[in-house]
């Protein structure tokens, strides 16, 4: 496509004193390929576009169609009869027990490690005051670092600061799942979730909850001020806050198959408010490819680019053919 | 004087017989009345010690034109970098970041303005530097002046004071502005030029008071003193009252005395001043006018696209914070997890309050929709095109050494939209340099060199004839031209060899011979005393007498080559004198009364000298245009001998004496087609009696005192001036500059009008017309102009009347036209325009000059130049250039859209107030043909791509709102925001801005058509620009919603890790650096390695950036530690979406331009193609095709002249034949 151009002006006037390319630098005549959109060249590269994309589509979206996935919303269901009308007072009442058992059912044969996920709904993880109310020095660094003003309001308690401040940390997610197929219990590994540069570098090794969720406002799940911050990996987790309101994040993974009609039974603890801002909770079973989880759009795309591009190309050769002939 | 020469001490004022005459003083006049307001200054000639103290401390010579000083720079400067809209915007936000309501780090928001606002104010700092340097050099000039005691000593300008005797010797620029006191002349007069005040070359005659011509040596200034008084400076250049008060007595002073600053003596050895006015108080400091700012129109328009933007800003802004209002209000209170605030700024109860504050919040976040860093990538570009200008080796002159410059950076893509250029004469198309190069006596004409003008159409006619239409025999050849067309006959390369470049030596054979400056003239028949041969030989002897003697110049003698050179006051009396002498007929002395030539007689080869009397010297003036002496020979004999313009001797031949006139008048025509300046010649013998009566008259006319006295002496030099007998005509090539008819002709091509204004006289407006192909023969020319008969006070309202008849009959003619070949050219005289430039008549004058091809302005004052200037900018609305190398251009220069000087030449006037000074006229065409071409169409991508892909990134923010609930919450990180506009996509639209190129400029220049892209607009004009919206509009979408819809629940990874908002938001933002990348790659045409270096490169440097990120730690970097590293880059689905997205966001993009290539070309297309498929080479016959394509059709140039003699030769043929087709000129626009 580039025809490389070389200018013969430059050497009637080459100056005597600049180095030849300072001079044609300076003439504005370096060599330089100039494309030209011939219409052979364009009908090409929308045809190369067309070959290449089409079947990177249909690769998607078989590694896509690959992956099982069970999504179960049990927060409704969760709620016991007599609180259906006040689900929020359900939620709140620690006297009223948490505990509910859902029943889901495999329908495809699924690969170990199959991805245990809690999908929320209509939740603001992004919103601007959220994301901002955390510190990455104190997650690192624990008591010995006490600036922490983006925590606010939930910098201190009683005078003392609160370790991890801020309110993703005091929102922390706190439903609880177990699983069983039968009478057999399904191990669920809920270590390795998080990123491993965030346990290594960002949550520091040292660092222990303290003071945490001892205030007046309750938020979410407690921490086990035992272990460091750098373990509590579904901290971590929750602390990568999601970009949309409505999101996944892991729990666990499953290391063994499941079988087509296999059922697993899933018990859980329904801690988690979702109920005054009427957030949906799903419980995610799924297995994965090498693209990731279950999602057509990016092969479908594919398909339609590549394909918008070959009907591009055959117009072009179509009205190209047409205007030859014509003259 | 630097040769040595010797003058003849003549008194000049003898010579004179109406500018000079001194009139004998009234004394009753007595001295001006001084008193009051505004007639306060008081100078102590001689005395400066008196000026030391208030209130007579006038202020010192020192002169400063800066803007700022170093104490005022930086608050003057920072003032006016935040007067414009934006950076006032960007400093708000700046000031807003440090606050709570923020989005940003307040160091993203405050180091880019710091950057951009530093770089300007940079650039200011240089500039005023510059002027600083410029007013030392001017300041630091030395002076002779007065130290006490008769001596006198050398002190630099600016030490200069009030009261300070000064001397001023030739060719030097006054110091400030001076009481005349005397000069080397006895009788106290001197010349100075007053170029660089009103730009004028003439020289002016100044008269010192006859009570000061004693003081003409430096002892006399010992014991000198005086007082004068006299008005305050004011910048009235031709007027001045004061009186001088010395020896108790008072003596009146009037303009006449005053040497102003910036003025030069000319042919005067020394001069004697007392300072008046020093410093600002000079008149001309007075007079200098700051020049305006000038803004591009692209820029104007880009205004109003921020404009635009700004608007589009608040409205999603407000969007913005009524969703945040709503939300916070209805929804927040739910949102346990959000608990209140002890602020305002998230606090249900107070929704409107925090819907507000928000407001502020999504002020700035959405900011990056007017992009910070285009003003400043804008200025970059600027200077470094500038640059480039400034050292293009086509534009640089080699005999001066000057290159092209561009002396401010932010027209240079006005440059390529220019509608109307308005071209001074004198300097700029003509060097302003004479020779004598035809005459004709007694009926025969004589002189074989060719002007250039006839050289050039020849070869130009015979080059068209040779590439185009073999069957029409090369029979255009006129006398002369014959062998030039039968030496270019060479085998046919198209017209694009029509280059000319050598047209300057066009006979170059004949150069062998000594180059006689003003003399250019070849024949045998009457050089080399052979005249005494031809049929007619008294006559031409006569004619020789006339050359010599009719004229006011000084003979001096140059001692290196032993001849004269002669000091006249116009360079055409010069070359009649250089020819004179060539011819023989040697000017040598002057006396009081007396011509002294020296005649070398071919008969007896031996030199006498003779002495003519002069009797009377009846003046040049415009209003006469003729010049006469009245002699009397060594024999006693009396003669009128008279030179003037052809029309007004015609109206004065005797009934004998036009025995010559159908001859002559067919040369003059013939000269006068070729671009010659001519003068008519004749003389009358007048009887003893017949004079002694007219002389008497004349005499008592002289001395007589009175207003009329004027028009007395007119009307008896009028009575003299009559029954003449012809004798012949001259003709005075002004040399044009070389390439001038050339570049005209390209400019044409490229369909550019052209104005001539000059301050010169009608004719010879009208001949330089002709000679740079302006005017041909076939036009139509449409004279106007005011009849002088009706000048009577009353009359003023008739002549209105009159000339408003005028124009309105040329327009009618233009309108009636039926051939659409015809041309009309519109010549009008300074006095016609003064009330053509009334409010009521200038749409009527507009209108018809529009309507011709060619507009010449004679007799234009230089206020006249500016007013023409503006009504052409603003009647029209299209861009107009002025171009002009004097003082009397400034005017015109700065009201112009684009200005420029002719630099190389004397006075740097028009070069201190234009936007680009060049050397010579010619290089005009490269630099709007080339640069302004392609600077043109580089800013206007460049700020189309930059609106575009502000757009583009801009509007993902907005869509990110939505999904998080309004909060102001951005999905990149700070950093990546802040190096978006500075680092990863500033380079490559600077690279498009300062190396594009469509076509090469070899093809720029063989395809003149192509700048009219550049006034049509077509690449900034509203569809283009919201084109370019739509497209970031439809980029912004596909990036956004795909990047969403694939991250935005599932795992993005085999390992079953869901992306967080770092994720997402890093991948969004690989997928915009990549579209916007290529983007800019699918614009460009042109790419050498610095544009692959920098496009490709800022790519690289995001992926670099985003890896380095990584790796500080993540206290810094945050969500983003080795997000690269570890998470997406061994995610397939990363890679697989910043392939797609790109891909997507280029296709539509990509189809149109190629469909819009294939199907509906734009010119460039058409010849890049060409180029491409090396069609030039191959196939010969459609390149020319294309070539003649792409001449704009054009009226005037000699491409013009030569179509309208082919069509002529056509319709000839075609009567003949009746069969010939007639050729199609086409155009490609």
């Amino acid at each position: 496509m580039a025809s490389e151009e070389r200018s013969s002006l430059s050497a009637g006037v080459e100056s005597h004193r600049a180095p030849v390319p300072v001079h044609q630098f300076k003439q504005q005549n370096l060599p330089a390929c100039k494309p030209v959109l011939t219409p052979a060249w364009v009908i090409t590269t929308y045809f190369l576009i067309g070959v290449l994309f089409i079947p990177i589509g249909f690769i998607s979206l078989r590694a896509s169609m690959g992956v099982v996935e069970i999504v179960d919303r049990y927060d409704t269901e969760c709620v016991p009869n007599s609180y259906k009308s006040d689900k929020v007072a359900y939620v709140k009442d620690m006297s009223v027990s948490k505990n509910c058992t859902r029943y889901l059912k495999v329908k495809k044969r699924m690969k170990a490690p199959i991805y245990v996920y809690y999908e929320l709904d209509n939740y603001y993880q992004n919103h601007r005051r959220y994301v901002k109310s955390r510190n990455e020095q104190q997650l690192l660094h624990g008591l010995r670092y006490n600036s922490t003003s983006s925590c606010r309001p939930l910098e201190l308690n009683k005078g003392l600061p609160i370790v991890p401040c801020g309110l993703v940390a005091w929102s922390l997610f706190n439903d609880s799942y177990s699983f069983s197929r039968g009478a057999e219990k399904l191990n669920v590994n809920r270590k390795n979730i998080a990123w491993q540069s965030d346990r290594d570098h960002k949550f520091g090794k040292k660092v222990h909850p303290f003071n945490f969720q001892n205030g007046t406002l309750i938020g979410g799940g407690k921490l086990d001020s035992r272990i460091p911050l750098s373990d509590q990996e579904d901290l971590i987790v929750w602390m990568r806050t999601a970009a949309l309101p409505s999101f996944r994040k892991l729990y666990g993974r499953i290391e063994e198959d499941l079988d087509e009609d296999d059922v697993v039974i899933v018990n859980l603890l329904n801690n988690y408010n979702t109920y005054s801002f009427g957030g949906k909770k799903k419980i995610v079973l799924s297995t994965s490819s090498w693209l990731g989880g279950r999602n057509n759009f990016l092969g479908m795309t594919y398909i339609l680019v590549g394909a918008s591009s070959m009907f591009i190309a055959l117009v072009f050769l179509l009205l190209h053919k047409l205007s030859w002939a014509r003259q | 004087m630097a040769h040595g020469r010797v003058r003849a001490k003549v008194r000049r004022s003898s010579l004179y017989t109406f500018g000079c005459v001194r009139p004998p003083r009234d004394e009753a006049e007595g001295p001006h009345q001084i008193q009051g307001p505004g007639y306060s200054r008081i100078v102590y000639c001689n005395q400066p010690r008196l000026h030391q103290r208030k209130p007579l401390k006038y202020s010192y010579n020192y002169i400063s034109t800066t803007k700022y000083n170093v104490i005022t720079f930086i608050p003057k400067a920072i003032f006016e970098q935040f007067r414009r809209v934006a950076n006032v915007y960007f400093l708000l936000a700046a000031i807003l970041s440090l606050t709570p309501v923020t989005p940003f780090l307040p160091v993203s928001m405050i180091s880019p303005l710091a950057f951009v606002v530093g770089l300007s104010m940079a650039k200011e700092a240089m500039e005023d530097w510059r002027r600083f340097v410029q007013d030392m050099k001017v300041n630091l000039r030395k002076a002779i002046t007065h130290k006490g005691n008769g001596e006198f000593s050398c002190k630099p300008w600016l030490k200069i004071q009030v009261g300070d005797v000064v001397k001023v010797e030739k060719d030097q620029f006054f110091p400030a502005d001076l009481f005349f006191l005397s000069s080397s002349y006895e009788d106290g007069i001197c010349y100075v030029e007053t170029m660089n005040l009103d730009g004028e070359t003439n020289l002016k005659v100044k008269r010192a008071l006859e009570v000061t011509l004693p003081l003409n040596d430096d002892d006399s200034f010992k014991n000198f003193t005086g007082t004068i008084r006299c008005e305050d400076p004011n910048p009235n250049l031709y007027t001045f009252v004061g009186n001088l008060e010395l020896n108790n007595q008072v003596y009146p002073l009037d303009p006449s005395q005053i040497l102003l600053r910036d003025s030069k003596l000319r042919n005067t050895s020394y001069v004697y001043g007392v300072v008046i006015f020093t410093g600002h108080d000079s008149k001309v400091m007075q007079n200098a006018t700051k020049s305006p700012s000038k803004r591009s129109r692209i820029e104007k328009q880009m205004d109003k696209i921020i404009y635009i933007l700004f608007t589009l800003l608040v409205f999603i802004s407000v969007i913005s914070s009524i969703g945040f209002a709503v939300k916070t209000k209805d929804q927040m209170p739910d949102w346990w997890y959000l608990p209140p605030d002890d602020g305002h700024l998230y606090d249900p109860s107070h929704a409107n309050l925090s819907g507000f504050y928000h407001l502020i919040t999504a002020l700035i976040l959405y900011g990056y929709l007017i992009p910070i860093s285009l003003y400043v990538s804008i200025e970059l570009v600027k200077v470094l095109q500038a640059k480039f200008i400034n050292k293009d080796i086509h534009m640089y002159d080699e005999e001066t050494g000057t290159p092209a410059q561009a002396r401010t950076s932010n027209l240079n893509e006005e440059l390529g939209q220019v509608d109307t250029i308005l071209s001074d004469k004198t300097g700029t198309l003509t060097c302003n340099q004479m020779d004598f190069i035809k005459c004709s006596i007694a009926g025969t004409a004589y002189g074989l060199s060719a002007s250039e003008v006839e050289v050039a159409a020849a070869k130009q006619m015979a080059m068209d004839l040779d590439g185009q239409d073999p069957e029409f025999p090369g029979n255009f050849s006129r006398r002369n031209s014959t062998e030039v067309l039968l030496k270019n006959k060479r085998p046919s390369f198209g017209p694009s060899e029509i280059e000319l470049e050598n047209i300057s030596t066009p006979m170059g054979v004949k150069h062998q011979k000594p180059v006689i400056k003003g003399f250019n003239f070849e024949d045998n028949r009457i050089m080399n005393g052979n005249w005494s041969r031809e049929p007619f030989a008294d006559l031409i002897l006569l004619f020789f007498r006339i050359l010599a003697v009719c004229h006011t110049a000084i003979p001096e003698l140059n001692d290196e080559t032993g001849g004269y050179d002669y000091e006249a006051e116009s360079p055409d009396e010069r070359a009649f004198l250089v020819a004179a002498r060539e011819f023989g007929f040697e000017y040598c002395k002057r006396s009081q009364t007396s011509i002294y030539v020296r005649e070398c007689h071919p008969s007896s080869r031996e030199i006498v000298e003779r002495e003519f009397k002069i009797l009377n010297l009846l003046d040049f003036t415009s209003k006469r245009k003729r010049m006469s002496v009245i002699v009397r020979d060594e024999n006693g004999k009396i003669f009128l001998l008279c030179k003037g313009a052809d029309s007004i001797i015609f109206d004065r031949l005797s009934k004998s004496g036009r025995i010559f006139e159908e001859a002559t008048m067919k040369h003059l025509n013939e000269y006068g087609e070729a671009g010659l300046r001519t003068l008519a010649l004749a003389y009358k013998k007048l009887e003893e009696a017949e004079y002694t009566a007219w002389s008497e008259e004349f005499l008592k006319a002289k001395t007589s005192i009175g207003g009329d006295r004027e028009l007395i002496l007119d009307k008896l030099s009028d009575m003299m001036e009559r029954d003449l007998f012809l004798i012949g005509a001259t003709a005075v090539e002004d040399k044009l500059q070389k390439g001038v008819p050339q570049c005209i002709d390209k400019l044409a091509q490229a369909g550019l009008k052209f104005w001539v204004l000059t301050g010169d006289k009608m004719e010879t407006a009208i001949n330089i017309g002709y000679a740079c192909s302006l005017l041909r023969q076939g036009m139509r020319q449409i004279c106007i102009s005011a009849n002088i008969d009706i000048m009577a006070q009353d009359s003023k309202k008739l002549l209105k009347e009159n000339i408003l008849m005028q124009i309105t009959v040329a327009s009618q003619m233009v309108k009636l036209e039926k051939d659409p070949h015809a041309a009309f050219a519109l010549i009008i005289d300074g006095k016609a325009l003064a009330y053509a430039l009334e409010n009521d008549m200038k749409t009527h004058f507009l209108k018809l000059a529009v309507n011709c091809a060619s507009v010449i302005c004679c007799r234009v004052s230089p206020k006249q130049k500016a007013l023409v200037t503006r009504l052409v900018k603003e009647g029209t609305g299209k861009i107009t250039l002025a171009i002009g190398d004097g003082a009397n251009d400034v005017g015109m220069i700065q009201e112009a859209d684009i200005g420029i000087g002719i630099s190389g030449v004397e006075g740097m006037q028009a070069v201190m107030a234009s936007d680009f000074s060049i050397a010579q006229f010619r290089f005009l065409e490269r630099l709007l043909v080339v640069h302004g071409h392609w600077c043109y169409k580089r800013i206007a991508q460049m700020i189309c791509y930059f609106f575009y892909k502000n757009i583009a990134f801009g509007l993902t923010l907005f869509y990110f709102e939505a999904f998080t609930g309004f909060s102001g919450q951005s999905v990149y990180d700070d950093w990546y925001m802040l190096l978006f506009n500075v680092v990863l996509t500033s380079w490559p639209v600077i690279s498009l801005g300062v190396f594009e190129q469509d076509v090469s400029s070899e093809v720029c220049l063989q395809f003149p058509a192509l700048y009219q892209q550049g006034p049509k607009n077509l690449f900034f004009d509203w569809y283009r620009i919201i084109g370019w919206m739509g497209n970031g509009l439809y980029s912004s979408l596909v990036i956004f919603f795909v990047n969403i819809i694939i991250f935005y629940d599932q795992a993005f990874r085999s390992e079953g890790q869901t992306a967080d908002m770092a994720a997402v938001g890093t991948t969004m933002f690989t997928c915009i650096i990549w579209a916007v990348n290529c983007q800019i790659a699918l614009i460009m045409s042109h790419f050498t390695w610095i544009q692959h270096f920098l496009v490709w490169g800022s790519v690289v440097t995001w992926y670099i950036f985003l890896f380095l990120y990584g790796l500080i730690s993540p206290v810094y970097s945050g969500n983003d530690f080795k997000i690269l590293e570890e998470a997406l880059g061994p995610a397939p689905l990363y890679w697989l979406t910043t392939l797609l997205v790109p891909v997507a966001c280029n296709l539509p993009y990509l189809a149109h331009i190629s469909f819009q290539r294939a199907f509906n070309p734009m010119d460039h297309h058409v010849i890049q193609e060409i180029k491409y498929y090396k069609k030039d080479k191959e196939d010969r016959s459609m390149w020319r095709r294309e070539l003649s394509k792409a001449r704009q059709e054009t009226k005037i140039g000699f491409s013009a002249r030569v179509d309208a003699s082919i069509r002529q030769l056509k319709l000839r043929l075609q009567r003949r034949y009746s069969s010939s087709t007639p050729r199609i000129s086409m155009s490609l626009t």
